[in-house]
């Protein structure tokens, strides 16, 4: 029989976790990012690895620098800024003037981020800031289209990348219109294979459905993604358009090209689902989900712009909080006792 | 009669923790010797203090009565052991605070024999004899609650109870106490609900068991005779589901109303190692003096489910099982719920329903680093009470605990420790809403 002389610590229950954190959850994201960036360049080349490594450089150095500046310790090492700015880059076209997204990551981290005071206080999407920062001051750059699977993309720059900063380029043309430009100004419709596949122009990270589903099935699957926002968001899209579509078959589009062309995949997947700017209920979420839907419907049938996932995200997770105190849970034994005993 | 063995059932949301019971399921339990100097807290019950009957100096038997309770929220104190009362005076407790406690020497070479006292026959007690007896008995929920038992069985007027709930679910990972007890104790058990489902009035019994432990479900169902309403039934695998209000709802669909209490929906819910105690000891009219615990964890060498005498101190019961590894936390109860305690001094009282020792390697895996909240949502998809735990940490933080009661519910929290257990940013929630509830109970008076 040994005298026990122990230090003891003292926390309270309960005495294990888990084991899963935040720090985790944020390396998942960026693992399920990569396959559609991985196919981002290989549709781009390297116009398109140049500018999401501009873009996830920027982010990281402005939150490392902003963090710094204002005596807090770093917080890149939980990985959240990481996929800022890969989904940052991901919304851009490939062959932006790298400076533009070197400013537009600025931006999304210290208006979208940091001002609402780092990580977990965000109301928006930072890279959706970021990404709308750009869209109001060079709307000519982010419209303009480098087109898909150029011959030797992998060994030359689009013109435009390099331009001196605050220089903007001067298009002559408009070099490959994305699907939904194409629908909206032309009623020129994109066969749904190619949607799928990703064989279109557009944003660097927008055009492979496939790979977008597959990352967005990994981190549901580990419950690291509420699979009922883009769920609910397609259901949406979905339904409406498939009922203005047979109503007028030439002025809207289809489901299929609806759900598969632009952003909305990107953004049903992996923007509309950052936890930070969503509802915390699984109903809050689905009401998430819809309006967003509903939303981007809107301004793609009916708005000026081709393209409304964007905003319509951003409005959402503007309303995120109001949708959760609309939707509290009912608390257990508040039910009205009515079916008692038994 | 028949057991329910499809173990579907169980309420909403929880966690699933891992078992680790494994270390001790199969041990059978073991009878532990005398310290040396025992310590009885005069407060190891919810309700007020027993008031002591015996003086320093005074001899006692095993058995006998050394406090009595003091009003009906309290319960009597008998002695572990035959020995003498060295002392009356203030000792560490469970909870980090001082507690008038007797201070009881063993007789050397001390026998387990325990004195005989009015037996109650369950045939011809009234049922508020047998209230009466079980406060006599000192009789408190073993479970952990400590609340005394006879206390939830004194029906108010105007209310019934229709069903008696036996609870073995035991959901804390590495407890293996009430399954042991399931076990070996079946007789024990049986005459206990006889007694119980007399004073209650309820007209039947269910004995709830998780689905972890089919073997005690099988032994119950088997021994259950034909003339007593009983039934066993099976419960999913689910933490917190041992909460009293989870298993009335698992068992029954029925949700216990907010503020209230089982009764209020003609329940009342006893664990199944009190149930044991109160068949064991009102046939002879004896008290309380020792209890089945687990004492386990990769911190303890001879892990096992003991029968260990009330007031055993903690170190001399450490120093028997033995300690390997660097020992870095000790708790009394579950992982979950269990109370860390700060000194080895303080005694294993009623309510001690395991010893669980961490070491540094257990220690080292809760990480340190908190980050802010993401809104992840797992906490509220993990509370069984369907609160907000977030939005409440997030209150408690900056102080806003009025809030956190009006509009979130929080009186409402039962700290079970989902939440915390959950969270990727290690955010103390339930620390934070004992915290506030402390906070504002104060403030009321
Ligand atoms: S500790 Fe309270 S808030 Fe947390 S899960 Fe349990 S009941 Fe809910
Ligand atoms: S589990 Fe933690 S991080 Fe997630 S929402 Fe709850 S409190 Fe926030």
């Amino acid at each position: 029989m040994s005298k026990i002389n122990k230090t003891l610590e003292i926390r309270t229950s309960p005495h294990i976790v888990r084991g899963l954190s935040t720090d985790d959850i944020m390396r998942n994201v960026v693992w399920a990012l990569l396959p559609v960036a991985g196919f981002a360049v290989y549709t781009f080349g390297l116009t398109a690895l140049v500018m999401l490594s501009v873009a996830t450089l920027s982010c990281v150095l402005s939150e490392h620098i902003l963090c710094r500046l204002n005596g807090r310790e770093s917080t890149i090492g939980d990985w959240s800024i990481t996929i800022t700015g890969l989904l940052y880059g991901l919304t851009l076209p490939p062959g932006l003037p790298l400076w533009m997204v070197a400013v537009g990551g600025f931006i999304a981290v210290g208006l979208g981020k940091f001002l609402f005071g780092g990580l977990g206080y965000n109301v928006f999407n930072p890279a959706l800031v970021g990404r709308a920062f750009l869209q109001a001051a060079f709307p000519v750059a982010m419209t303009t289209w480098h087109p898909a699977f150029a011959d030797g993309r992998f060994f030359s720059l689009d013109g435009a990348t390099l331009t001196v900063p605050f220089m903007e380029p001067v298009y002559t043309a408009v070099t490959g219109a994305t699907p939904l430009a194409a629908m909206k100004f032309a009623q020129q419709p994109t066969a749904a294979y190619d949607l799928v596949f990703g064989f279109t122009s557009g944003s660097a990270g927008e055009t492979s459905a496939l790979f977008i589903l597959a990352g967005g099935a990994y981190l549901a699957v580990r419950n690291m993604l509420n699979w009922r926002i883009p769920a609910a968001i397609f259901a949406t899209v979905a339904l409406l358009s498939g009922i203005l579509h047979a109503i007028d078959p030439q002025h809207y589009a289809g489901p299929m090209f609806m759900l598969f062309s632009g952003g909305l995949m990107l953004g049903a997947v992996f923007m509309a689902t950052d936890m930070v700017a969503t509802p915390l209920t699984n109903r809050g979420v689905i009401i998430y989900g819809v309006l967003i839907a509903v939303l981007t419907v809107m301004i793609r049938y009916w708005g000026g712009l081709p393209e409304g996932v964007m905003y319509a995200i951003l409005f959402a997770n503007a309303a995120s909080r109001h949708i959760d105190r609309l939707v509290q849970p009912r608390v257990y034994g508040t039910l009205k006792q009515a079916k008692r005993g038994s | 009669m028949q057991a329910r063995l499809n173990a579907k059932r169980s309420f909403r949301h929880g966690v699933h923790p891992p078992e680790q019971k494994e270390a001790t399921n199969r041990q059978a339990i073991r009878q532990f010797p005398f310290a040396p100097v025992m310590v009885i807290p005069l407060s190891q019950h919810i309700g007020k203090p027993a008031r002591a009957v015996v003086r320093e100096g005074q001899e006692v038997l095993r058995g006998q009565l050394l406090a009595e309770p003091d009003g009906f929220v309290s319960v009597a104190m008998h002695a572990p052991a035959a020995g003498v009362v060295k002392r009356i005076a203030l000792a560490p407790y469970a909870n980090g605070k001082m507690v008038e406690s007797i201070y009881l020497q063993p007789f050397p070479g001390a026998g387990q024999e325990v004195i005989e006292g009015r037996p109650v026959d369950v045939e011809t007690a009234t049922p508020d004899e047998i209230i009466l007896a079980i406060q006599q008995a000192g009789i408190v929920g073993l479970g952990g609650a400590a609340f005394p038992t006879h206390v939830k069985l004194k029906v108010p007027e105007g209310k019934s109870i229709d069903t008696l709930i036996i609870n073995g679910v035991e959901c804390e990972p590495y407890l293996t106490t009430d399954h042991r007890v399931m076990l070996e104790q079946i007789d024990d058990i049986l005459m206990g609900i006889r007694y119980l489902l007399k004073v209650s009035g309820a007209g039947r019994a269910i004995i709830g068991i998780e689905a972890n432990k089919p073997d005690a479900a099988a032994a119950l169902s088997a021994a259950v005779p034909a003339d007593l309403p009983v039934t066993v039934e099976m419960v999913k695998v689910k933490y917190p589901q041992g909460a009293e209000k989870m298993l009335i709802t698992a068992l029954l669909g029925r949700e216990v109303p907010s503020g209230g209490l089982p009764i209020d929906v003609q329940v009342v819910c006893i664990n199944v190692a009190t149930t044991a105690e109160i068949g064991r000891l009102l046939p002879h009219g004896r008290g309380i003096q020792e209890r089945v615990i687990t004492i386990t964890g990769p911190g303890v060498k001879r892990k096992g489910n003991y029968l260990i005498p009330i007031g055993t101190p903690l170190r001399f019961a450490l120093e028997e099982v033995g300690l390997a590894g660097n020992v870095t936390r000790v708790f009394l109860g579950g992982p979950m719920m269990g109370q860390a305690v700060s000194s080895l001094d303080v005694p294993i009282a009623k309510g001690t329903s395991g010893v669980v020792v961490f070491t540094d390697e257990e220690t080292a895996q809760i990480p340190q680093k908190v980050y802010p909240c993401i809104k992840c949502a797992y906490c509220v998809d993990a509370c069984p009470i369907f609160l907000n735990p977030s939005r409440m940490g997030i209150l408690a933080k900056s102080g806003r605990y009025e809030e956190m009661a009006e509009d979130y519910h929080l009186m409402d929290c039962f700290e079970c420790g989902s939440c915390s257990y959950v969270c990727p940013s290690n955010i103390p929630l339930v620390q934070y809403f004992r915290l506030a509830k402390g906070i504002l109970r104060e403030k009321k008076g």
